[in-house]
């Protein structure tokens, strides 16, 4: 069992970032996935993950959504912590289904895939979290959610079911159908990687626009180095399970620092 | 005698026959989807007892032959003070052994919905009845209908077990019909066609519009 001592049981103090990983490992069986992760997310922060399939970038955000259990370290969202719990003698012991369940209500995620419900419409699929989880009334989910397909370009096709959408309109639905829960911690994941190349754009536009008009806290894990650029107030690079190096987007990939981050950010280069 | 003829003279008798045959699938039908529905969701529960407990039940009324189970439950239980009359106990055996093949099928449409939609159920923080209520067993449905077609098929055969406890079934009056004329050929090719008709012109037409209307409900028609 994990000593929990060094771990407070809520952050305090000023400028409490609003994700906070100290010291997560993430392994499965001997393969160390995520090794003694330190990572902060201020409020209204965007940062960009990148680095090589296998080290662990989407492993950030399947953790933080709780899709993943964490082996050792806390996780903290909003100064509160996410996989723990306070528990008797004032240490942190594993989150209960309740706990997670309370404390995942800070975050939506957007998948690679979309995953959008096949037998529900677009505005279905953005109402069924506020009518259902949130308890809201059919008439308030559905201003909620078309105002939010409204934003995301995607009202034109709101009765419409995800098969009859295309890739880039499908992912727009979703980061409505996120955006309708009303997170504190927006999560994409690779949300461009499925999609063609001629309608990447669209659903980049819809996430610039959050970055610029919203004071969302977001994560992105992206494959799209130009557009990590672009937007970021941070880049991080991932590297065998570690943040091999991270920093603002214009030291990140004008003079990077280390010896991988280099050789990545060339390879990158050459591939296009 | 020609089989014209026959359906003739008999057709009152074949008709409440018939009617008890209906009415017989219809409630065993409702019994095996409730019992498919609990045994399918038994199996893939996290608490072992449970699934020992689904498992258990699968084993027993699929590896057993439903006319044994049809005596125990209608000669064996009054034995240890459950009295059930026949009309009961033919579409309880036909219900619970339907169920333990349901079950299966359940548990497969469960495991055939992608990972993708379990997560993003999760990630709108659905609890885990809400997410198999309103988000895997729609998709899982529709996913398991063209098997459950066949199985209803089965179903509707296999009440003809129940005339061998005197239930008055279509198979019952056949036979009552035939022990009094000796008109074998007639009476059971006149059951064979009104069996083949029920399957093939009330069953399977109507799991296909289900198909079709879950389809349709899916956006994908």
């Amino acid at each position: 069992m994990e000593d929990m001592s060094g771990y407070p049981l809520e952050l305090t103090g000023e400028n409490i970032p609003m994700v906070s990983f100290k010291k997560v490992r993430k392994s499965y069986g001997s393969l160390t996935v995520l090794d003694d992760l330190d990572l902060d997310v201020n409020a209204g922060e965007m940062v960009s993950i990148i680095g090589p399939s296998g080290s662990g970038k989407t492993t950030v955000l399947r953790m933080l959504m709780t899709l993943e259990t964490i082996n050792s370290g806390v996780i903290y969202v909003d100064g509160k912590p996410l996989t723990h719990m306070p528990g008797k003698g004032g240490k942190l012991v594993p989150a209960s289904a309740r706990h997670l369940h309370e404390r995942r209500a800070d975050i939506g995620m957007c998948f690679q895939h979309f995953n959008l419900f096949p037998h529900m419409t677009a505005l279905e699929n953005c109402m069924e979290g506020p009518v259902q989880v949130l308890g809201l009334s059919k008439a308030e989910a559905r201003d909620r959610s078309e105002e939010l397909l409204e934003l995301v370009g995607m009202i034109g096709k709101k009765d419409q079911h995800p098969s009859r959408l295309s890739g880039g309109q499908q992912q727009r639905v979703a980061i409505a159908r996120a955006l309708a829960m009303r997170p504190k911690v927006m999560l994409f994941d690779e949300v461009t990687s499925a999609l063609d190349p001629e309608v990447i754009g669209e659903v980049t536009n819809v996430i610039r626009k959050l970055v610029s008009e919203h004071n969302l806290t977001m994560l992105m894990v992206t494959h799209q180095m130009g557009f990590a650029r672009d937007i970021s107030d941070r880049v991080c690079f991932f590297y065998d399970g570690k943040i091999e190096e991270q920093g603002p987007p214009a030291d990140l990939f004008g003079k990077p620092q280390r010896e991988r981050t280099q050789q990545f950010l060339s390879a990158v280069r050459e591939a296009i | 005698m020609s089989l014209f003829e026959f359906v003739m003279q008999y057709w009152p008798r074949l008709l409440v026959g018939t009617g008890m045959t209906v009415a017989q699938f219809f409630l065993a039908a409702i019994l095996g989807i409730v019992i498919s529905l609990a045994m399918g969701l038994l199996k893939l529960a996290p608490s072992r007892p449970m699934r020992a407990f689904a498992i258990t039940y699968i084993e027993i009324f699929r590896g057993t032959s439903l006319l044994v189970q049809l005596y125990w439950i209608f000669f064996v239980l009054p034995l240890f003070g459950f009295s059930i009359d026949k009309f009961t106990a033919g579409y309880l055996a036909v219900g619970m052994n339907i169920g333990a093949y349901g079950a299966e099928l359940v548990r497969g449409g469960i495991l055939s919905v992608p990972k993708g939609q379990w997560e993003a159920a999760l990630a709108i923080n659905m609890t885990p009845a809400q997410r198999m209520r309103r988000i895997i067993l729609p998709q899982a449905l529709v996913n398991m209908l063209p098997p459950w077609g066949n199985l209803m098929i089965e179903l509707l055969k296999g009440t003809a077990l129940v005339s061998l406890i005197s239930v008055a079934d279509l198979m019952f009056e056949t036979k009552q019909i035939n022990g009094s004329t000796f008109l074998s050929a007639q009476a059971f090719g006149a059951a064979l066609i009104i069996y083949y008709v029920l399957a093939r012109f009330m069953v399977t037409p109507f799991m296909r519009w289900l198909e079709r209307y879950m389809a349709r409900k899916m956006g994908r028609a």
